[in-house]
This record gives C-alpha cells, sequence and structure tokens, in this order.
C-alpha cells in the first residue's frame, strides 16, 4: 500500500499538470500563477476568453486581484498602467478596434516604463466586420516601444507568458509587452498543455519591485512633467536603450525559463521548422505555422527543399540572427498575415522589416514578398505551393520581382 | 497612521478645520507652477492638497495645472503626483486606488490609508473624460477624489470652449462676429447635479469655489474621510479666459455665487446641503442679477440686453422651477400635478 509522505507530496507539487486548454485559457493559467495583482476586461472578441477565464479563477478562489471590467479600452488600459505605477503586477488585453480604442493609452505606456503585459487576439480591423485574424491590430504600436511577440500554441502562450513578466518587469527594461495570438486559431483552440506547479514559476519569477519608480507617499516623486524639448529627446533615446537591453534579458529569460521547467526554445526569437539545409526559406508569424509546416513535409517528400522560419518576436527585432538564418537560404518568402497599404512595394510589414534587414547583408536572397489569410481566410496547402513555387523560380533566376503577391485572393 | 499588516478599507479620517486659523501651515504644492497672475485654480490646488495632508497621491490629467503647472526640474508638488491622459481622470483614480488596494490586501505592501485624488478641468472632466469618471464612481470599493476644477474653457491650449463654458462666451472657438453674435448656444452641463444624480452609490459630491476656502478644503476632507469614489466640481474664475484684472479672481468667485449662477451645496448619502450664499439664497434672500458678473467680464463685452435677459431667465429657471433648486433639473411635482389635473 502507498504511502504519501510529506516528501511525496513536496515531490508531485513539482510536477507539471496536463491540461485540455485553449490558448486564451493557457494565459489564464500563467496568470494565476504569477499571482497577478490587477487586471482590467472589456468586451471584445477573439481575445477576451482569456478575460472570461480570469473572471472564474477570481471567482473560484485560485487567483485573488483586483478584477475591474472598464467601460471602454481606453479606461481599461489607464487603469492598469496607473496600477502598475504603485507597484501592481497588471494585465491587459484587446482585440482590433478595441487595440485602437485604446491607442493613447497604449502609446503612453512605454516612456512610463509601465511594465504592462497584454495578450492582443489578433483580429481584423473593422470596417467591414470581422471576427478574423490579422496582424495589423497589434503591429501598429510596433514603433513606439511595445515589445511585440507571437505565439503559436497554447503551451507557448502559457509559457510566453511568465517570460514576458519576466522581461518587462525586468528593472533594465521596464517596458510593456504585448503577446500576440491569433484570433479563433489559437485563442479559442484547444490543446493538450502543460501547466507548471506555482513552486517553480516563483523560482523562475521574481516579485514586480519599481524601486525608485514607485510612486507612493514614502517615494514622493512626479511623473511625466511637462518636459517639451529641454528634454524628450533623451527619454526617447532612454526608452530605445531599455529596448536594446531587452535583447539580453530575453535570451536571459529563456534559458532560465529552460532551466527552470526543462522545456522551451534554445533560440528565444524564431522556430526553425527544416530550415537547416533549405533551398528557399518561407516566414510567418503566428499559427500560419501549420499550413506551412504540413505543406513543407509535403514538399520534403517529393524533394523540395523547402523550411520555415516562424518569427516569434517582433519587437525587439532579431535582426542579425535573423539575416543569418535567411541569407544562407536560396530565395525566402515572406507571409505577411497583415498589409500596409503604399508601401514599398506594397508588401506587408514584415517583409519590408526583413527587406531592411537584409540590405547591409553580404549576402541578400531573392525575396518575395506575399499576403495571404487576411480576415482569418483560411491558408490553403495550395496557397503554399504556388508560394513556394515562385520563391524556386526566384532561387533558380537568382532575382525577385519586387511585387507583392496575393494569395487565396478572387479576382 | 495605522501600523496594521491586515488590509483596512479604512481612509483617513481628516476632521473639518474649524476657522481658518486652525488650518495646518503645512504646504505640499509650493513654488514651481508657471501659471497665470490671479489663477484661481492653482489656489485649488494648493487648497486641496493642503486639505488631504501628506500621505496623499495626486493624479493630474491634461490641462493648465499639468501644462502650465508642472514642468520638468520644477514640480510645485511635494506629494508624490502622476499625468494621466485627457480623459483619463476617473481610471487614474480607479487604477491608483486598486493598485493599492490589491498589494495591501495581498500584504505586498504595508497596508495604510492613502489618499487618491485625480484632478481634470472642464474640458477633461465634462467633455472627453465624463465616461471614466461615470464608471470610476460606481465602483465603491475603491476610495478616491475626482475634482473637477472648471476655469470654464481648454484655457491652456488657447481658451477654446467646452461642455462648460457659459451660454454665449467669447472664446476662440466662439468668437462673436457681425454676422452671428453668439456662436456658443449651448447652456452649461449641470456637472455635480449629474453625478450626485446618476450615482446612487456615490457618497459624496459638492461644489465648492476657492473665494470660500476653508469650506472648501473642508468637503475635500468629507469627500476623503467618507470612503468610495467621491467628486467635487470647482469653480475657477480665470482671467485670461474670462478677460477681466487678475485682482479681481475671488470677487468673481463670490459673484458667481451671489447670482446664483453656481451654487454651493453638498450630497451627501442623497441628502442635498446647501452653503453659504447658496444657502442664504435659498432661504430667501435675492440673488444678485447676473448682468453685475457677467458686465466684468471681457467674454460677454458682446452681450446685448437680450442676452442678458435670456442668461437671467435660465438661471432664474433652475431656482424658481427646479426641483431641487439649481441642483436638479427637473421640473417641480406640484407644477408637473397642475399641468396634469389641468390636461
Amino acid at each position: 500500500m502507498a504511502v504519501v509522505t510529506p516528501a511525496a507530496r513536496a515531490a508531485s507539487s513539482e510536477e507539471d499538470k496536463e491540461l485540455l486548454i485553449s490558448g486564451s485559457e493557457a494565459v489564464a493559467e500563467a496568470l494565476a500563477l504569477a499571482d497577478l495583482d490587477v487586471v482590467t476586461a472589456y468586451p471584445i472578441r477573439p481575445y477576451d476568453t482569456v478575460m472570461q477565464a480570469i473572471a472564474k479563477k477570481i471567482s473560484g478562489g485560485q487567483l485573488v486581484a483586483e478584477y475591474i471590467v472598464a467601460e471602454g479600452e481606453h479606461s481599461q488600459f489607464e487603469i492598469v498602467k496607473h496600477a502598475s505605477t504603485v507597484g501592481a503586477r497588471v494585465f491587459c488585453g484587446s482585440s482590433g478596434v478595441g487595440w485602437m480604442y485604446a491607442m493613447e493609452c497604449l502609446v503612453v505606456t512605454p516612456p512610463l516604463r509601465v511594465p504592462m503585459v497584454c495578450l492582443v487576439g489578433n483580429r481584423a480591423l473593422d470596417d467591414p466586420g470581422a471576427f478574423g485574424v490579422e496582424h495589423n491590430d497589434a503591429l501598429v504600436v510596433r514603433d513606439v516601444g511595445w515589445m511585440l511577440c507571437w505565439v503559436d500554441t497554447a503551451q507557448e502562450a502559457l509559457d510566453t507568458t511568465l517570460i514576458a513578466y519576466r522581461v518587462a518587469e525586468d528593472r533594465r527594461v521596464f517596458l510593456p509587452l504585448a503577446i500576440s495570438a491569433d484570433g479563433a486559431f489559437l485563442t479559442h483552440s484547444q490543446a493538450l498543455t502543460m501547466v507548471p506547479p506555482k513552486s517553480k514559476v516563483d523560482r523562475f519569477l521574481p516579485r514586480y519591485d519599481r524601486g525608485d519608480l514607485l510612486l507612493h507617499p514614502d517615494n514622493p516623486i512626479t511623473v511625466a512633467p511637462q518636459a517639451n524639448e529641454d528634454w524628450v529627446i533623451e527619454i526617447r533615446r532612454q526608452n530605445n536603450e531599455a529596448m536594446g537591453r531587452a535583447v539580453t534579458v530575453i535570451e536571459e529569460a529563456y534559458a532560465d525559463f529552460r532551466r527552470v521547467f526543462g522545456r522551451g526554445p534554445e533560440n528565444p526569437w524564431f522556430e526553425e521548422y527544416m530550415a537547416d539545409d533549405a533551398d528557399v526559406i518561407l516566414v510567418g508569424m503566428g499559427t500560419i505555422s501549420l499550413s506551412l509546416k504540413v505543406a513543407i513535409r509535403e514538399m520534403r517528400a517529393k524533394g523540395k527543399k523547402v523550411g520555415l522560419v516562424r518569427l516569434r518576436w517582433f519587437r525587439p527585432f532579431p535582426t542579425e540572427k535573423l539575416v543569418a538564418a535567411l541569407s544562407r537560404a536560396k530565395a525566402i518568402g515572406i507571409i505577411d498575415r497583415d498589409y500596409s497599404f503604399g508601401s514599398p512595394f506594397g508588401s506587408g510589414v514584415v517583409a519590408n522589416e526583413i527587406r531592411a534587414a537584409l540590405y547591409n547583408s553580404e549576402r541578400r536572397p531573392p525575396l518575395v514578398s506575399f499576403i495571404c489569410g487576411l480576415g482569418g481566410r483560411e491558408v490553403t496547402l495550395e496557397d503554399v505551393y504556388k508560394a513556394a513555387d515562385m520563391c524556386f523560380a526566384a532561387a533558380a533566376s537568382g532575382k525577385s520581382d519586387s511585387k507583392t503577391h496575393w494569395l487565396g485572393v478572387r479576382e | 497612521m495605522a501600523e496594521t499588516t491586515t488590509f483596512t478599507n479604512a481612509t483617513q479620517i481628516l476632521e473639518p478645520f474649524r476657522g481658518v486659523k486652525r488650518v495646518t501651515i503645512e504646504e505640499y504644492f509650493t513654488s514651481g507652477h508657471r501659471t497665470c497672475q490671479g489663477c484661481e485654480s492653482a489656489l485649488v490646488m494648493k487648497l486641496m492638497v493642503k486639505a488631504s495632508g501628506p500621505r496623499t497621491i495626486v493624479l493630474g490629467s491634461t490641462g493648465c495645472m499639468y501644462v502650465a503647472n508642472t514642468t520638468y526640474y520644477t514640480t510645485p508638488w511635494v506629494v508624490p503626483w502622476m499625468h494621466t491622459q485627457l480623459g483619463s481622470s476617473g481610471s487614474a483614480a480607479l487604477g491608483t486606488a486598486a493598485g493599492l488596494k490589491a498589494l495591501m490586501r495581498k500584504g505586498k505592501m504595508k497596508s495604510e490609508s492613502i489618499n487618491v485624488i485625480a484632478f481634470c478641468g472642464d474640458g477633461g472632466g465634462a467633455d472627453m473624460g465624463l465616461g471614466a469618471i461615470s464608471a470610476t464612481l460606481t465602483h465603491k470599493e475603491y476610495n478616491s477624489l475626482i475634482l473637477l476644477y472648471d476655469n470654464e474653457s481648454y484655457a491652456n491650449t488657447d481658451i477654446q470652449l467646452s461642455g462648460l463654458t457659459p451660454f454665449g462666451a467669447n472664446t476662440t472657438f466662439s468668437p462673436p462676429g457681425k454676422a452671428i453674435r453668439n456662436i456658443h448656444t449651448r447652456w452649461k452641463k449641470n456637472m455635480a447635479g449629474l453625478m450626485a444624480a446618476g450615482h446612487p452609490e456615490c457618497r459624496y459630491v459638492a461644489t465648492v469655489c476657492a473665494s470660500y476656502a476653508v469650506e472648501m478644503m473642508n468637503k475635500v476632507r468629507r469627500a476623503l474621510t467618507i470612503g468610495g469614489p467621491t467628486f467635487i466640481h470647482s469653480l475657477d474664475p480665470c482671467p485670461k479666459g474670462w478677460d477681466y484684472d487678475p485682482m479681481l479672481s475671488h470677487e468673481l468667485g463670490e459673484l458667481a455665487i451671489e447670482t446664483g449662477i453656481f451654487p454651493l451645496y453638498e450630497v451627501e448619502d442623497g441628502q442635498v446641503k446647501y452653503y453659504g450664499k447658496t444657502k442664504a439664497i435659498v432661504e430667501g434672500r435675492a440673488r444678485k442679477p447676473v448682468r453685475e458678473y457677467l458686465l466684468k467680464q471681457g467674454r460677454f463685452a458682446h452681450f446685448v440686453e437680450e442676452d442678458l435677459a435670456y442668461f437671467q431667465a435660465k438661471v432664474d429657471e433652475m431656482w424658481d422651477k427646479w426641483e431641487i433648486p439649481a441642483v436638479v433639473p427637473f421640473r417641480r411635482l406640484d407644477a408637473t400635478r397642475t399641468a396634469l389635473s389641468a390636461r
């Protein structure tokens, strides 16, 4: 007969438990483990499933936090911004035009050095109405000091949420961080997910310490006075330097995550799938990787050497590592699930970022730009085969056509 | 201050100052601000934090009291102070109070009562920030005070009209011209009444004017003591926006009360209490004619008799026809009954 000793109990509390949960629920599991202090909710699909999951955790007693239902996204983000300045660990999130409604607050959060962590359930911007995924919502803050990353699975959503607090709340960084999860495909899709015990999380994630920036009567500072031309450029420069330091902090955090939890990628910045020997590398962000990986396996079976780079981190942008990974291919194809009307070559945001990153590289393989899957449209295997064929043609000729190809669109 | 490790939602007990000589001498808003000569709002800031004391966090939304008041390296604030966005005074108060409460209740911060005050101007409060203030006034578990300093225009950005600018006033967005004398034809929102009537669980709403400084400070102290979200509307004469000699700020504040244009009252747990000269008016003292107030200000210099008569009639209505005079604009029930029986 088995006897449960205190030691055995302690050991079992060290074990992960496996749950069948959605991407949003996985984030909520991480938030409970991170002992979140203040969270604000406002409904918009599809991100709001995370708030539903948090509300259940709070009413069920698994999380003690101030849970505030705001009267709009502007207030939703302002409330947690202020809660963070008095030392609270905060969480927020939105989707599509909801994220846009909060735009003023999104802009002021990085210069205040507030380490807010958010979930963006990526959604097409109105009008016309669409619930499906596009990445333009999160990308709108790419220039103003938000760290941005994209996750692909519920497990990655959970793990990245813990890593996000570790990175954002590091005094060397103190910048907000938005985790993007493709609407419906990840926010609502369930997968078996390992949920770690609190003891491990406590070893990985220290308490949020606002230090000398704490707004409190014992530390009577004035925050964000009028600075004007006297100081604004220095403050912008400090923001930029914090984003630069985030590179090191992210690498440290992933290494430590692997040490404590025994899983997670060695390369935080992007996932490489059959990319080592690939002639053609396709690049995408988020759940599009599923279509890409299936198509790549099919193409590999026919002898076509195709690989994938799934970009996790967009800000800070992993310029050098990405250039090193991509420049060894004979051609690269960037698949944007976003648009940037009137941009160079009419390309999406990711394609032009990678073009810019490659500009100073000695090896610049032909780059073919694609826009695909907007509004949540399915990315089919045929779409991917077509893209890969165009990339192989570019590899053969050594030249790309400087156009942007829309895949899976009615002509 | 109580040294306790268990969380309490209690407030600081701030007894009223019994007369001007009993007011504490410590200042928590000092030199460094760059407001105009005769700026009544700067006085409101000074009195507000004098009343609240040192264990206070102040959040300031965009407006004169941010832009002119709080410059990097010359802050006048002795207490911790933080900027918030123009429409965010409600959210700033709520977020700060919620953050403190979370940390204290979870034992991550020493538990004590810290006053949270968010201020906004008339534009930030009655226009852009109305929704957020309204939401905050329904969150009864978080203690905060929202103080609206009303100088009756977007005075920092060049004197543009707001939802609290009086009828007909000359602002840069409502200049009188040959074709149209009064571009601005809207009547001022009844802000304090709106807040009191619309938020049944907000325990304290008051109007103040810094011309009556001790009363003003005591209302701030009452708002902070009673707990939950509270709201104070302060009328602040503005030499630049109203166009008068800066030495007259105090007198104009008095005239606004004596003419009955701006009533001084509080609503505590639903009970209306009139103050000072407003109370005297309620008890039968004659109101001064509004022209005595209006014609001292350049912003009404284009007014003709017809405008003065219209303004007077609207103010008369507040006192003669409102269910609760100068507070709740519903018509009196007896008038309603007469109308119904006549039909």
